[in-house]
């Protein structure tokens, strides 16, 4: 550890002042504040100071810097300031620090912005943010359109790959979840169930359960977060790298070419992984029926087929197609207006997934209230 | 020559099985600008990169002073680190804190200075690499040069004994170029740093460069060493003598005809 250093502040002469600095002037050590000359400058208003560093031990920008502060009180009071007294190395690196002075108007104020003017600025921002989603689903539309004209710049090749992505890579964690919530819900309702005697309905609370809302509601939630944030951190990152800008200058649109093969992939594997998610839901359900209801798994797969409608099956699988275009939509627009960043990467990331999510639950309560109106 | 600060010797670095440069052996004076120079690709960040402790040589030390680093305890190993400032080719600064704040982390934990003390040293900092008034912008603010030099005041934060520059003039235009050429050398003269410099602009090399090595990329070692004014006037390697006149010299560096692949 470095020692101390000191510092005294005395008279000399008509007018002026003599700062002595002495001992160790390091870092790691304890160095004094420039508050005792700033009194000394205040209460004897000199109009010259002298440094006189005959006494100094080690120094480093410890030194420099207490050197520097007095420097700017002295500038702001207008008092000469004799620094050659001092080490050289001290006095070039005061003249390095002092070399680009400040240019003005650079400087941030700190002044707090008012109640209004925050509210104001937040309104403004809201509205170009709304202004920004709005260009992006157009865009978004416009490729769309040109891809079923067959006129987008789709390379099948990244096509494939997001569908792999999106698709067979997802599998171990829909798999895993939709086991659990499966089980869960027959669980849940066994306990109920069994107080009427009516254990046999836990196969149609899990089928109906699964195929119509948590199917699709669960797998969407697991693509969110999995899938949604994952597009959002690819664009990010291309954006921070400048590889969107290598696109726009080529004349490629990224929206062809990056953000299209992504919507595609999740719009179509959403559905085959809910499809996927319910099976796994009824058998999850079917293994807690057989264990703790004794429940024959005949009896289940009867009493779930009963009840099933395709109207229930098509309901879950169409709410999944919008579910997935919601996802990539977000997961997309996130990334596309990330700043640049590596921080801004990770925050378009967990935007993507909060909207993601907020986008989903608005959709299914849509779904629900559509449904009920059309008595689906 | 005067006191060794930093000794690599018989060093030889790879990742994984691919040797990437062998038989390393040079020394770095203390309070001189060291150049490692040579072509793209030829390994100058990968020995920067085993000097800072980021790769581990496959054979050979790198010592610093008396003390090995290759091998080194963790303590050793951490003081030594202390005593180096690197400033990294993107500048490398947190993006989610101010430029203050990265100059302001290490000498809040590395030192007793109260906040008020770390304040003033970081805008000192700041205002030595030309940055003052930046205190509160954050790295996306400003331009690839300023985040150069702001990497340049987070490098000298805690006023290190060797400072490791990747780059420093990489993307930077002439006049910004030659002020950091200057700034290098200040910081040489008034802090009495050791400077290593990894780059392969010309006119950077010849005017901070006290010492040198070059690294050939063909034969993955050290083909000359001495100070680059030296070296472009005695040296008799082509390779050298075509780096170093920019392949204008063609009395020994006639380019020869590369087959085509």
């Amino acid at each position: 550890m470095g020692g101390r250093g000191e510092v005294s502040v005395e008279p000399e002469g008509e007018g002026a002042l003599v700062v002595r600095v002495s001992g160790e002037w390091k870092l790691e050590g304890t160095v004094p504040s420039a508050d005792e000359v700033r009194d000394a400058l205040v209460k004897r208003s000199p109009r010259r100071l002298r440094f006189d560093g005959a006494a100094l031990g080690e120094w480093d920008s410890a030194l420099v810097t207490f050197l520097a502060s007095v420097n700017d009180l002295s500038r702001e009071r207008k008092i000469e300031v004799d620094d050659s007294g001092l080490p050289d190395g001290a006095r070039r690196l005061l003249r390095l620090a002092e070399a680009v002075p400040e240019k003005p108007g650079v400087r941030r104020s700190a002044v707090r912005a008012s109640f209004v003017e925050r509210v104001g600025t937040g309104a403004v921002e809201m509205v170009r943010a709304e202004r920004e989603t709005l260009d992006f689903l157009g865009e978004v539309t416009l490729s769309l359109g040109r891809f079923v004209t067959g006129r987008a710049r789709v390379r099948g090749q990244d096509l494939l790959l997001f569908v792999q992505e999106c698709g067979a890579q997802a599998l171990p964690i829909v798999t895993l979840i939709s086991i659990l919530v499966g089980m869960i819900l027959a669980f849940v309702g066994a306990v109920q169930l069994e107080k009427f005697g009516a254990e046999i309905y836990v196969a149609d609370l899990v089928a109906i359960a699964m195929v119509r809302e948590m199917g699709c509601i669960m797998t969407a939630i697991i693509m969110a977060g999995r899938t949604g944030s994952g597009f959002a951190a690819q664009l990010g990152t291309m954006k921070v790298t400048q590889e969107i800008d290598a696109f726009a200058t080529l004349g490629i649109s990224p929206m062809e070419f990056l953000v299209l093969p992504r919507m595609l992939a999740l719009v179509l594997m959403m559905p085959l992984l809910t499809i996927y998610s319910d099976l796994l839901g009824i058998l999850g359900g079917g293994l807690v029926s057989a264990g703790m209801l004794d429940i024959t798994p005949f009896q289940y797969i009867t009493e779930g087929k009963r009840v099933l409608t395709a109207t229930n099956c098509f309901a879950g699988i169409g709410k999944s197609v919008v579910f997935g275009a919601l996802i990539a939509f977000a997961g997309c627009l996130r990334g596309m207006q990330c700043g640049k960043s590596s921080s801004a990467v990770g925050e378009a990331a967990t935007s993507a997934v909060v909207t993601s999510i907020v986008l989903i639950v608005v959709a299914d309560g849509i779904f629900a209230v559509v449904f009920n109106f059309l008595h689906i | 020559m005067g006191e060794t600060h930093i000794a690599v010797d018989k060093v030889t670095l790879a990742y994984g099985e691919r040797v990437v440069l062998r038989d390393l052996d040079f020394e770095i004076e203390k309070g001189k600008v060291f150049v490692l120079m040579g072509g793209s690709g030829c390994g100058k960040s990968t020995v920067m990169r085993a000097m800072i402790g980021l790769l581990e040589p496959a054979s050979g030390t790198i010592r610093y002073g008396e003390t090995s680093f290759t091998g080194a305890s963790p303590e050793e190993r951490y003081r030594i680190l202390r005593s180096i400032g690197v400033l990294y080719q993107s500048g490398a600064l947190w993006s989610s804190m101010t430029l203050a704040e990265n100059v302001a982390l290490p000498l809040g934990e590395f030192t007793r200075l109260g906040p008020k003390e770390i304040q003033e040293v970081a805008a000192l900092k700041l205002a030595l690499v030309g940055l003052r008034g930046f205190e509160d912008y954050y790295p996306s603010e400003i331009s690839g040069g300023m985040q150069k030099r702001a990497g340049l005041a987070r490098a000298i934060a805690m006023d290190p004994d060797v400072l490791f520059l990747d780059e420093p003039s990489a993307g930077l235009d002439p006049v910004t170029s030659r002020l950091l050429d200057e700034l290098i050398l200040e910081l040489r003269d008034s802090l009495g740093a050791t400077i290593v410099v990894v780059t392969h602009e010309l006119a950077s090399i010849f005017t901070i460069g006290d010492d040198s090595v070059f690294l050939d990329a063909e034969t993955r070692t050290a083909i000359a060493k001495g100070s680059p004014k030296e070296l472009l006037e005695h040296s008799q390697d082509p390779k050298v003598r075509r780096f170093l006149t920019r392949g204008k010299d063609g009395k020994d560096g006639e380019r020869k005809a590369e087959p085509r692949v």
